[in-house]
């Protein structure tokens, strides 16, 4: 019965209303007394009957709920004979919890559009070779699944046999459907729009790139900030303290009225309810727009950052370096470009793949005796000839004379925003490279974007030597530029920046970075980063977005302020109530529950704007 | 121990959280420090003892107190 009651209330709710209706049309057009009293009883023994049993529900677990005050109150306005109040009311609490729960649903929307992108079932293979459909969560690794067109692919795997193309959006943010055949990689929530595949599973579940994904972002709106969790122990104890201040007034005032008004107006709602609606959009609204923000804390401190600082290579830069510029001097250059290839063959370093591309086919050498220079470069013997592979600090360090027009070409490289590669054959340059980064589209409009939200410093800390750094400040805008940076360097640097009393971000791809993510305020990472990176970080620029940093820490602001809002208007309403029954001859109960329902509503919709941010006086 | 992971159909307030938080650490089986409920995403997660209890019986516990559980959704792991 009580369940039965319960999944009713929507019933009940509309039942009430129409009871409600028949009374007062009875008493104003029919003149009928007794049917206005016997509707309005038969409207409050009915809506209050859902209300009472979670009330005794909540009892039963130790807890003084909303529906508790409720109940009372109702229970108290029949036993006065105001019938009117107790229809009124406990039609207008039900009505209201129910459009709370519609406009709640409004706010987590965004967070359930992606987790109802992730698959529910697959095809799997059976011992007997036939596929039959089960449930994801029955998936192991190593499984051979069957992916029809328009199906999508539930795990992490690699593509057995068929061809098909996939729309890999949801994880990539790519839409244009990408080929996959035998061998290929494909990604759990990505969709196959045409052909069929069979896939092994190579990670399932919440181990998907998909799967983390999701995992991060619930993770992010579930985490409570210091602000949310004092109203969480302050609500425990405020429900109870409601109830007390309603005795001290029946004691005082032995006005029943007036002491069940106070329990209605005392309800909690927006108040608790604000700064979490707040929250769950805004986090929401990030997730629609590749930013990760993780939790309302980081929301609170982002909203503050007046220092950005960036990594250089792979964040303002896309991270694909090439040769723009090279100068030989002297003779045996081939030789030279062999012995600079066969030591760069060895490297991992960024450039040095740059380097062989523009090399070419070469004749490679054994290389021996390797040392590497941390920040420098690598010195080595080839075919017994001592070769130096660096910047011109390496040369300096190793003696190698740099003649006048090589000095001046260095500088002109420089000037160019080049990182430079230098080659020393037996103690004499031979090679002088220029290896230039392409700046990321749309970074010198972000960056304004971001001065125009406040962010006064604007700083980049890179390895590379000054002249490029500075080359890169100014082609984009940055306030500072600071090369020779070891990653230690920049750790360093952000500390100093700190004791000055600067809030600051720190924005990197995670290579070498995650110090620096960890000890910045706010450590923001570029998505396609290491998953240290992305783990240690506290916002995530997911799909390499850097366009959206500007949308990001707009939004962390259009939070706060929302927050605050909500918390003014549930704060305000609960003053204006009180006042209300305290000192004046308006307030009743029905006013109490409109106001208080209303004011849940407002903070509500209020927070559903955080859904449709979108930073203004946007670049193109 | 097995972890049940439920989603609700919503959650509207703080005493929501602390009815079904209550509930849940009053019911044997359930490992009392282990039971969150999550407002925002309106879901609860527990670890309990699958030779004392079921999945069912916790959803049960749940919508006994007035919370619709998504059943699709529901999943001990």
């Amino acid at each position: 019965m009580q369940r039965y009651l319960l999944s009713k209330k929507n019933q009940i709710t509309l039942i009430s209303a129409i009871l409600i209706v028949l009374g007062f049309f009875g008493r104003f057009v029919l003149e009928n007394i007794t049917l206005f009293n016997w509707s309005l009883i038969v409207a409050s023994i009915l809506g209050i009957a859902p209300i009472a049993i979670q009330a005794y529900q909540a009892l039963k677990v130790k807890v003084v709920s909303i529906d508790v005050l409720v109940t009372i109150a109702v229970v108290g306005a029949v036993l006065i004979k105001n019938y009117e109040e107790s229809a009124i009311v406990t039609f207008l609490f039900l009505f209201g919890a129910y459009l709370e729960q519609r406009t709640l649903n409004q706010t987590r929307s965004a967070i359930k559009e992606l987790t109802d992108m992730a698959p529910e079932t697959a095809m799997k293979q059976m011992e007997d070779g036939e596929f039959e459909e089960v449930d994801v969560f029955d998936v192991d690794e190593g499984d051979i699944l069957l992916v029809r067109t328009g199906s999508s692919v539930p795990v992490d795997g690699t593509v057995l046999s068929g061809e098909g193309h996939v729309n890999e959006a949801s994880v990539t943010g790519e839409s244009v459907p990408v080929g996959k055949k035998e061998g290929g990689e494909v990604f759990a929530g990505t969709i196959l729009e045409n052909g069929t595949i069979q896939v092994q599973a190579d990670r399932v579940g919440e181990d998907t790139t998909f799967g983390r994904i999701i995992e991060l972002v619930e993770d992010a709106q579930d985490s409570k900030s210091e602000a949310e969790r004092f109203i969480d122990r302050f609500s425990k104890y405020y429900t109870p303290a409601i109830l007390g201040i309603a005795i001290i007034i029946w004691l005082f005032t032995q006005n029943t009225e007036m002491a069940i008004t106070a329990l209605v107006l005392g309800c909690p709602g927006a108040l608790v309810i604000g700064v979490p609606v707040s929250n769950v959009s805004g986090i929401g609204n990030g997730a629609r727009n590749n930013v990760l923000l993780k939790g309302s804390e980081v929301i609170n401190d982002f909203s503050r950052v007046d220092t950005i600082v960036f990594d250089k290579t792979g964040t303002l830069t896309v991270g694909n370096p090439e040769v723009a510029d090279k100068q030989f001097y002297g003779e045996n250059i081939d030789e030279a470009l062999g012995y600079l290839a066969s030591v760069e063959r060895e490297s991992d370093h960024p450039l040095a793949q740059a380097v062989l591309d523009d090399i070419g086919e070469t004749t490679v050498s054994t290389v021996e005796a390797t040392e590497v220079v941390k920040g420098e470069g690598v010195v080595a013997t080839v075919n017994g000839h001592h070769i130096a592979v660096g910047n011109a600090a390496l040369m300096e360090r190793k003696n190698v004379t740099l003649n006048e027009q090589a000095k001046q070409d260095i500088n002109q490289y420089e000037k160019n925003g080049n990182s430079l590669v230098l080659t020393a054959v037996d103690g004499e340059l031979k090679i002088l490279m220029g290896i230039r980064d392409k700046i990321r589209p749309g970074v010198k409009e972000e960056l304004q974007n971001l001065k125009n939200l406040g962010a006064k410093n604007l700083i980049v800390l890179s390895g590379d030597n000054q002249g490029t750094v500075d080359a890169v400040a100014n082609e984009i805008g940055l306030t500072e530029a600071h090369g020779h940076m070891l990653p230690e360097d920049k750790s360093d640097y952000i500390k100093k920046l700190q004791a000055e009393g600067q809030i600051v971000a720190f924005v990197g791809d995670g290579i070498n970075d995650s110090p620096s993510l960890a000890l910045a305020d706010i450590g923001i990472a570029m998505g396609s980063g290491t998953d240290v990176a992305i783990e240690t970080s506290d916002v995530v620029l997911m799909q390499s977005d850097f366009n959206h940093l500007a949308h990001a820490l707009g939004l962390t602001k259009a939070i706060s302020r929302n927050m605050k809002q909500n918390i003014a208007i549930a704060i305000g309403v609960v003053i204006v109530l009180f006042s209300g029954l305290f000192f004046s001859d308006w307030m009743n109960m029905s006013i109490g529950m409109l106001a208080h329902e209303g004011s849940i509503l407002v903070v509500i919709l209020n927070g559903i704007r955080l859904l449709r941010y979108r930073l203004r006086n946007q670049h193109a | 121990m097995q972890k049940a992971i439920i989603n609700l159909e919503t959650l509207t307030c703080p005493s929501c959280i602390q009815k079904i938080e209550n509930a849940l650490k009053g019911m044997n089986g359930i490992e009392k420090d282990s039971v969150e409920v999550l407002f925002n995403s309106s879901k609860v997660k527990a670890n309990f003892d699958a030779e004392a209890l079921t999945m069912e019986s916790i959803e049960k516990a749940i919508e006994d107190l007035g919370y619709p559980v998504i059943k699709s959704k529901a999943r001990a792991i």
